[in-house]
């Protein structure tokens, strides 16, 4: 009889976990039952030959230079449907979160840590604060000239003590302006006192996939600043 | 996205004034209170309709109840008898596969492969319009509809109410 093949303890570190449990309490990694609930119910099972339920036995099991390396942390969407399906409560998405945040910049995925570098000067989709504002007078502007019915539609921006502020998808204002103002028309229809603002408008927000926690609250405090600043009662997410 | 917001406040625990609310919530508190007045009879062909659930703002946001909102709306807008549900739904149902960064992270192969489970639920609706109250899921339906041979037509809520819209 042969002894069996040595287990690579050299590997067993255990650091990513000890990590996790630091930045995440609540992480309840011995919970898990192994049930595989989380991976029967999720698309991205068998994507980069991993699943919710093999990635936290790798996480577990101390398989720390797999985990830092695999690129199934960017299959997950973070969409929390394991959480949901999991007896025990498990939220591997936001594992996947802190491992992304692990990953060191130069080689996360470009578009995405780009979309959050926009961010963090003006918008996810890099257009100016200024291109902004001139979009959304200019497409009113049209809208009223050219729909009678629609002379005194307003989309007021910046305006102090409106009741309700309205964020706005980069998109729109980037690649299609005339999407704007279905929702401009239902507004005015109601008739509720809104406004957006010049400044932190985007209703996205790409810097809470990277993994990086500061830049996510950097853009939210932000964000919350001009709103306060605008004393709105109200904050409308428009998605 | 109404999660990044939701959590993000909870997380760092930013002192604010302000209630967040979500714009599906409204819609369907002003059409109860009739400062919304909508008129489905435009939808004389008989135009069939299914949503999506953003993740953001149903799972991981405000729950079933908006869900619920979502399709109260829908309803109003193109008809009850047009609305055609997909399973599993609200809470419980698939990321069309571009949340979570994925349209951005450039695993096109990925996120593809992840968006059939949602392409097949669609069509076994057999919509003609998927509402999709988000932007992410909307660019990602747009692309797995083409991708794998889809008919319907992939929109945002407010053209319909637009269409619907009774001054």
């Amino acid at each position: 009889m042969t002894a069996p093949d040595e287990i690579a303890i050299k590997k067993l570190t255990l650091k990513l976990k000890a990590y996790v449990l630091e930045k995440f309490k609540e992480a309840n990694i011995d919970y898990c039952l192994t049930c595989g609930m989380c991976a029967s119910g999720c698309p991205a099972t068998g994507l980069e030959g991993l699943d919710p339920r093999k990635f936290l036995r790798l996480l577990a099991l101390g398989q720390d230079d797999e985990l830092l390396s695999t690129n199934w942390i960017y299959a997950c969407t973070i969409c929390g449907r394991c959480k949901h399906a999991c007896p025990m409560g498990i939220d591997v998405g936001r594992i996947v979160y802190l491992l992304r945040g692990l990953r060191p910049l130069e080689d996360r995925p470009k578009s995405l840590q780009k979309s959050c570098e926009l961010q963090k000067t003006s918008c996810s989709t890099g257009i100016s604060n200024e291109d902004f504002v001139w979009v959304v007078n200019d497409v009113l502007e049209e809208t009223c000239q050219n729909e009678p019915d629609w002379a005194e539609l307003k989309a007021p921006i910046d305006k102090k003590g409106a009741e309700y502020y309205l964020n706005q998808n980069a998109k729109e204002p980037t690649v299609e302006p005339e999407e704007m103002v279905p929702l401009w028309k239902i507004l005015h229809t109601v008739g509720i006192d809104w406004t957006y603002s010049s400044k932190w408008w985007d209703g996205a927000n790409y810097c809470m996939f990277t993994g990086d926690a500061k830049d996510w609250e950097y853009t939210l405090r932000k964000q919350v600043e001009t709103i306060e600043e605008l004393c709105c009662r109200y904050y409308i997410n428009t998605e | 996205m109404y999660y990044v917001v939701s959590e993000g406040l909870r997380r760092f625990n930013i002192p604010h004034t302000f209630e967040f609310l979500s714009i599906i919530n409204l819609y369907a508190r002003w059409i109860r209170e009739g400062r919304l007045v909508v008129d489905s009879s435009w939808n004389k062909e008989g135009l069939r309709f299914t949503v999506q659930d953003p993740c953001k703002l149903v799972r991981q946001g405000i729950g079933d109840s908006v869900a619920d909102d979502l399709r109260f709306v829908v309803k109003k807008v193109v008809g009850e008898e047009n609305f055609v549900d997909v399973w599993p739904n609200k809470s419980n149902n698939y990321c069309c596969g571009g949340g979570g960064g994925a349209l951005q992270s450039g695993f096109v192969k990925n996120r593809r492969h992840y968006g059939r489970t949602k392409f097949d639920q669609f069509a076994a609706t057999g919509a003609d319009v998927v509402i999709t109250p988000c932007h992410n899921c909307h660019s990602q339906v747009l692309d797995i509809c083409k991708e794998f041979g889809g008919k319907w037509q992939t929109t945002h809520l407010w053209n319909w109410i637009e269409k619907a819209l009774v001054r």
